[in-house]
């Protein structure tokens, strides 16, 4: 049994005791809250479901590597499929650029592939550790959101299973209103089986890379129309300090570098997974260690440098399970965006709010969404500005404040993203999607998650810590 | 049985065109002619697959169609010269020469033949049903004598070739967990020992492999699988060995002190043990 404080009253029954023994659930999330034991059925072939699950009757949930944050991938008491094994390339065009692979396949996989054959994923989150299948499921988006849209815009077409053995083919144009409600559907709609990947060329494993040091969101505003024709755009962003140092941060820009390179594949990560290894406890020593790295890696105002892609696009992923700093209890993320009418006065609000609360850790990822719409009905981006940062998780503290950051999300018209969620109310995710009910239509009867009970319940139960 | 090829003319101007590689040791830069029996079997696919990026050529047989379609289109796009397929039940032995003989005509020769097909069986039931029990020792050992006596004599008469086969640590002692699947393996084992006493000197590589427990489909599920080798490393050691002609592998490595020591506890004492 974990620490019981930890603990989600929900998950407190007789059942998840006796089974969690160790306290180590069979899935977790990234965040590593909740903990909720599941069934972990692992699907290797696209023919495995429903087959694999012989008539049970029990409630099931499609996963790929957990990388989501909160439970859009956990599913208490249910049966967890988890795709990781169905991971064949089933064709490559170089011509079109265009791939089709098992739902399973990891973009870390693809890019060992589509590297050394002059390509590159064309959108991609900030860690190459998800699969193809969550890519699409969480509608996920990258530092290229104003030049590229999210990740659903670059794929032609896919095919999902229901649990009744119906197979789907969804594109724009073939049951759109099954592509819409897939992208960004969070595996609810059904298990996707494979899906097709506009990839894109590159020329070099480079990116021509410059870091801007900013003070205040006025600065950060400045530098993104300054550089709003650069592909890649994010900032990392200071959410502990006040005063003068209220929200500095440093703006990063890339472009794939124009200059021939060696398109090798990228070596295996040094670290193997440590999976027994315990983690060490959030501290202010290792807090301030990380905040340091990033600070004083770049000492001047103005940086550039051309850069491997890897440290441009995944800096954390050199770290494996860093997740584990947070300790045992875990991190809840916190990931809005706010509308390009409130969006300045609401994320000075939020972070002014964020740093009086002490409750910040580490440093905090704020970048603007551009004009191009997501094509699912539940994707969550929309043009204005993004704010995503982590916070341990305290005891009676954690909740409380990103229940009143939702509201204030709320407030300013933004939505929270159900991906990096383990907070959001009933209230909070039925105004922020207005297409739920729609979007409810689509769900496959058998399929669920955890996030989706807590969201739809009409009771208004939301989880207390 | 059905026979395919996916797209054969690619395999002809491979063979003539140079083709690049990766970090491939000298001797594969050949691309070669791989026969694969029991091609959908997690360790086979992984192995497959570090083939594929080599450019190798390869002939894929296994039970399930749809299976040995997706295997197949994910060596194709990985990079392989030519992927020809052939769906068979390998537990029908007289099929075996028909099979042998349209494989490596597709090839066009063979370089290695990698046996990889098995079914682990169900230890309790097959200690109750002497049929169960015959379909392991069927699968797992009398198929792969048939398979190998033809291969074996093909590559006798040229001189040449590796014929690597997957057996198990779980052949080195019999265990009562698994004593079924452990004898049809120790059998298979016997067998490769005395295959190669005969044939090595004849220029033929026989090499065993000995994995321990794998992560892939047929231990999924299994208690503590999630602390099993990963199959892709497992793959790389298989395929680095072979390129090596080493006669007996243990992968991972570790299973080899490991089963040194399971070999020498006096059967006194073993027979108490719960294995």
């Amino acid at each position: 049994m974990p620490a019981s404080t930890a603990e989600p009253t929900a998950s407190t029954s007789q059942a998840s005791s006796e089974s969690l023994p160790s306290g180590k659930p069979p899935f977790e999330s990234w965040g590593r809250y909740p903990k909720y034991n599941a069934r972990l059925v692992q699907l290797h072939w696209q023919s495995d479901f429903p087959s694999i699950l012989a008539g049970s009757h029990e409630y099931v949930l499609p996963v790929g590597m957990g990388r989501s944050y909160g439970d859009v991938c956990l599913l208490k008491d249910g049966v967890l499929l988890q795709t990781t094994g169905m991971n064949r390339l089933l064709d490559f065009d170089p011509r079109t650029g265009i791939l089709t692979a098992e739902s399973g396949a990891t973009l870390a996989q693809i890019l060992d592939f589509a590297v050394p054959r002059g390509f590159f994923l064309p959108v991609t989150p900030g860690t190459k550790y998800v699969t193809l299948g969550g890519a699409i499921a969480n509608d996920i988006h990258g530092k290229n959101h104003e030049a590229a849209g999210s990740f659903g815009n670059h794929v032609p077409c896919f095919e999902i299973v229901r649990s009744d053995g119906t197979r789907i083919l969804c594109s724009p144009r073939d049951n759109a209103e099954w592509f819409q409600a897939t992208i960004g559907g969070m595996g609810l709609t059904g298990l996707i089986t494979w899906a097709q990947l506009r990839l894109k060329p590159i020329v070099s494993r480079g990116i021509d890379y410059e870091g801007i040091q900013y003070h205040g969101i006025d600065e950060f505003l400045e530098l993104k129309q300054r550089y709003k024709n650069v592909e890649y755009t994010v900032s990392w962003v200071d959410c502990v300090s006040t005063g003068k140092n209220f929200a500095r941060g440093i703006f990063m820009l890339g472009e794939h570098s124009r200059v021939p390179g060696e398109l090798k594949p990228s070596p295996e990560p040094r670290l193997i997974f440590p999976m027994d290894a315990p983690g060490f406890a959030l501290n202010r020593t290792s807090m301030s260690a990380f905040n340091a790295v990033i600070f004083h890696k770049q000492r001047k105002p103005h940086v550039r440098l051309v850069q491997d892609y890897e440290p441009f696009f995944y800096p954390l992923d050199s770290v494996l399970h860093w997740n584990r700093m947070y300790g045992r209890n875990g991190l809840v993320q916190f990931q809005y965006v706010i509308p390009w009418e409130g969006a300045k006065e609401g994320t000075i609000a939020i972070l002014r709010a964020i740093a009086n609360s002490g409750l910040a850790s580490f440093l905090a990822v704020l970048k603007a969404f551009g004009d191009i719409p997501s094509l699912g009905m539940m994707s969550f981006p929309r043009p204005g500005i993004m704010l995503a940062l982590d916070f341990p998780i305290k005891p009676g503290v954690t909740m409380q404040l990103l229940e009143r950051l939702g509201d204030m999300t709320l407030d300013y018209g933004g939505r929270l993203y159900p991906a990096k969620d383990a907070a959001m109310t009933p209230r909070q995710f039925q105004t922020f999607y207005p297409n739920w009910e729609r979007f409810a239509r689509f769900r496959d009867p058998m399929i669920t998650s955890s996030f989706w009970e807590r969201v739809t319940d009409t009771n208004g139960v939301k989880p207390t810590v | 049985m059905t026979l395919s090829a996916f797209d054969p003319q690619p395999a002809r101007s491979a063979a003539t065109e140079p083709v690049h590689h990766h970090n491939v040791s000298p001797s594969a830069r050949v691309t070669r002619k791989i026969l694969v029996l029991g091609a959908t079997s997690g360790i086979a696919e992984a192995v497959c697959r570090i083939w594929a990026s080599q450019g190798a050529q390869l002939f894929l047989v296994a039970r399930n169609a749809e299976k040995l379609a997706a295997v197949a289109a994910d060596l194709k796009t990985r990079g392989a010269a030519y992927v020809g397929t052939a769906v068979a039940d390998l537990d029908d032995t007289a099929k075996h020469s028909e099979l042998l003989s349209h494989a490596i005509n597709s090839l066009t020769g063979m370089d290695i033949a990698l046996l990889a097909h098995g079914i682990l069986g169900e230890q309790p039931r097959a200690e109750q049903d002497f049929h169960h029990a015959a379909q392991i020792l069927h699968t797992n050992f009398v198929a792969p004598v048939s398979l190998l006596t033809w291969l074996s004599n093909y590559c006798v008469q040229r001189r040449s070739g590796v014929l690597a086969v997957i057996s198990s640590v779980a052949g080195d002692r019999g265990r009562k967990s698994n004593y079924l699947y452990g004898s049809s393996k120790a059998g298979l084992s016997a067998f490769l020992a005395g295959l190669r006493n005969r044939i090595d000197r004849e220029g033929v590589t026989v090499m065993t492999i000995k994995p321990g427990p794998v992560k892939t489909a047929m231990t999924a599920g299994m208690k503590g699988s999630e602390k099993f080798a990963d199959v892709n490393k497992v793959a790389q050691s298989i395929v680095a060995a072979i390129d090596k002609r080493v006669d007996t592998l243990y992968v991972p490595l570790q299973w080899a002190p490991i089963m040194w020591v399971v070999r020498s506890i006096p059967e006194r004492f073993f027979k108490k043990l719960n294995l």
